[in-house]
């Protein structure tokens, strides 16, 4: 009789997790492979055929490249920041909680809230960065407007936000490393790179794993500061996967397309996850 | 010339309720190729001394000297120390290996260099075949024995050892206190070690100093802090089960224990005073010396302990082998008058002999 009672336990859970978990992603998956529903056409079978289009498809590819380039740009940078955040902010400093609260301010901040006020700083003319550069004469960028920038300028909005979340992270497991192998290495004479080199940063890799796993998954799910700041452009510079996803279900309603956007999606994040944990995990020491 | 000495050595921490002393104005030294012990409770600077020794915390006054030369401003580093902790503080992403040779490898010590010394060091304590894994896939024993080696593959010529024995279970810590005192012999280390645990000092030291609230009660060898205790405090501390300590009234012919009527067992002017006889200095006798009654027998096997009351105080005996007596029974006890120790108003020990020279002297 025991097992009924478990599984009452889990039912709540398990529904929930079905209905708005698993049913949609076979779901989606169901539906790439038909065609969009159009007025008194209903959706027809058509194997492939999304998926056929989908490598034909410029944007996607465009979109795609965004987005590999937007994670290498953003990742390393956020997980570095924040890793040296968190080194500093745990020692005895004075003021460290308001150092604290004020690296972990970005992720309190609402999505949209952020991406205003970034707007804000790289509206051309009368923008804060312009009038900074402006005093030093080099002014005269349409930062979010130019195809060189755009990309560019949502990739540094990505690391201020995320450096400051990961860093919480860091900074637990850094707390629950035991003061006396800091001791320990000073009696050596270890100094403060070696032992950060040969020590806290080995016992900081399961973390790093966690927070690189994420980050990556972060990457790729990013819609509200596009929406906010470029909408995609100028010419598709900015046009990252979920936003172009987005765009295909929602505003030109092709669902069809846009599961089969869906499915690629996944099944990318899929594979670097499990690349991740194959390749990573062996180098990671858990206590 | 001495070792280590340390001259009027304080430490104190700033808290909510204002400044309190870890460590107050220590001075002590200690000879090269000893092993001392910081003895005392917990949380009564033991451990802050031994950090200070180290260098991992800075003192506010006062100055400690290694082999003779003033250290006090020195980064750990330079203070040609090792150090054992508590936690033994392994590195636990790293190899046996790894973790012992961690220092030569700061220091860039030749790869040749470091295989001879760690192919000596793992003989020495029994790791030949335990080099290649990880602390946590070690035993207690094992890791204390890694924590141990990573401390005297340095070298150095002074030790510290802060309760290194503490995570382990009694079997274990009787033979590593034995294995600890033979390297220390062996390697001719001048070891400080920190415990709060008696039986560890008097069992390893070579001399005691034993602290309480951050200043000093008694720097002595063990058999002196157990002979003659210099108070109160370390009489009680030192010696299981602890030494009986009655206070004394003044009765007719002489000092009498409180709550009794008789016999005497100290001049007139010892009331207010306290005697203290250790448990295994009081015998068993009949029809003479202090009557009592039994209120407990606790059989341990080689001997007994029997505590009885006497006048209003409680008095613990050891008894070889098993006692015929039961709780309410008589009992009569006696205790040779050498075995007596006497402490003053104020605590402190008040030799007999000299006391009653000086009483003569006056007289």
């Amino acid at each position: 009789m025991q097992w009924v009672h478990a599984w009452l336990l889990m039912l709540p859970a398990a529904i929930l997790l079905a209905l708005f978990t698993h049913y949609p992603a076979i779901a989606t998956l169901w539906h790439s492979f038909f065609t969009t529903p159009k007025g008194g056409r209903p959706a027809q079978f058509a194997g492939f055929d999304n998926y056929q289009q989908l490598a034909q498809d410029p944007v996607f590819w465009q979109s795609l490249t965004n987005n590999l380039w937007y994670a290498l740009g953003t990742i390393p940078v956020s997980i570095a920041l924040a890793m040296l955040m968190a080194v500093w902010v745990s020692k005895n400093i004075a003021g460290r909680s308001f150092l604290r609260l004020a690296y972990f301010t970005p992720t309190i901040l609402p999505m949209i809230a952020v991406a205003n006020i970034w707007l804000f700083f790289f509206t051309p003319e009368y923008g804060l960065l312009e009038k900074l550069l402006g005093a030093f004469g080099s002014g005269g960028h349409n930062w979010l407007g130019s195809k060189n920038t755009a990309l560019g300028c949502l990739m540094v909005v990505t690391v201020w936000k995320e450096a400051g979340f990961f860093m919480i992270f860091y900074l637990a497991a850094l707390q629950s490393m035991s003061p006396h192998l800091a001791d320990a290495a000073a009696i050596e004479g270890a100094s403060r790179w070696y032992f950060f080199r040969r020590v806290t940063f080995p016992l900081l890799m399961p973390t790093t794993l966690f927070v690189f796993v994420n980050a990556v998954i972060n990457a790729f799910r990013l819609v509200d500061h596009v929406v906010v700041m470029t909408r995609g452009g100028p010419d598709n510079a900015t046009e990252l996967l979920l936003f172009y996803i987005y765009e295909i279900g929602f505003r030109f309603w092709d669902s069809a397309y846009a599961a089969a956007l869906t499915i690629v999606l996944l099944a990318l994040l899929g594979l670097v996850a499990v690349l991740q944990f194959l390749f990573l995990e062996r180098k990671v020491h858990y206590q | 010339m001495s070792a280590i000495v340390a001259e009027n050595l304080s430490k104190h921490w700033t808290t909510a309720e204002g400044q309190v002393h870890a460590v107050d104005a220590l001075s002590f030294a200690f000879e090269e190729g000893t092993l001392n012990v910081l003895l005392g409770p917990s949380g009564f600077g033991k451990s802050t001394t031994l950090r200070l020794i180290a260098g991992l915390e800075e003192a506010d006054g006062g100055q400690v000297s290694i082999a003779g030369r003033d250290v006090t401003a020195l980064p750990p580093a330079q203070r040609d120390i090792s150090m054992v902790f508590q936690s033994y503080a392994l590195f636990p992403h790293l190899s046996v290996r790894e973790n012992i040779i961690f220092g030569l490898r700061v220091r860039k010590v030749a790869p040749a260099d470091i295989e001879r010394r760690l192919a000596k060091v793992a003989g020495l304590l029994a790791l030949d075949r335990l080099l290649d894994r990880k602390p946590a896939q070690l035993s207690g024993g094992q890791q204390q024995r890694v924590a141990l080696g990573r401390a005297i593959i340095a070298q150095a010529p002074v030790c510290l050892m802060d309760e290194p024995l503490s995570n382990l279970d009694a079997q274990l810590r009787q033979e590593m206190r034995a294995e600890i005192r033979a390297l220390q012999r062996a390697l001719g280390i001048t070891m400080v070690y920190v415990t709060h645990d008696q039986v560890e000092a008097m069992s390893m030291a070579d001399r005691v100093v034993l602290l309480r609230g951050g200043s000093i009660e008694q720097n002595a060898t063990p058999a002196e802090l157990y002979d003659t205790p210099a108070n109160v405090f370390v009489a009680r501390f030192i010696g299981t089960p602890a030494m009986n300590l009655l206070p004394l009234i003044a009765g007719t012919h002489g000092a009498l224990i409180s709550g009794t009527e008789g016999p005497v067992v100290a001049p007139a002017r010892y009331a207010g005073w306290t005697l203290g006889v250790r448990p295994e200095h009081v015998t068993l006798a009949v029809g003479q010396g202090a009557r009592a009654e039994v209120l407990t027998t606790e059989y341990l096997g080689a001997d007994s302990l029997v505590v009885c009351k006497i006048g209003a105080s409680a008095v613990t005996v050891r008894v070889a082998g098993r006692v015929g007596l039961s709780p309410r029974d008589t009992a009569w006890l006696d205790w040779a008058p050498g075995a007596a120790h006497f402490f003053d108003a104020e605590g402190i020990r008040r030799e007999p002999l000299t006391h009653l020279q000086t009483e003569t002297m006056y007289a």
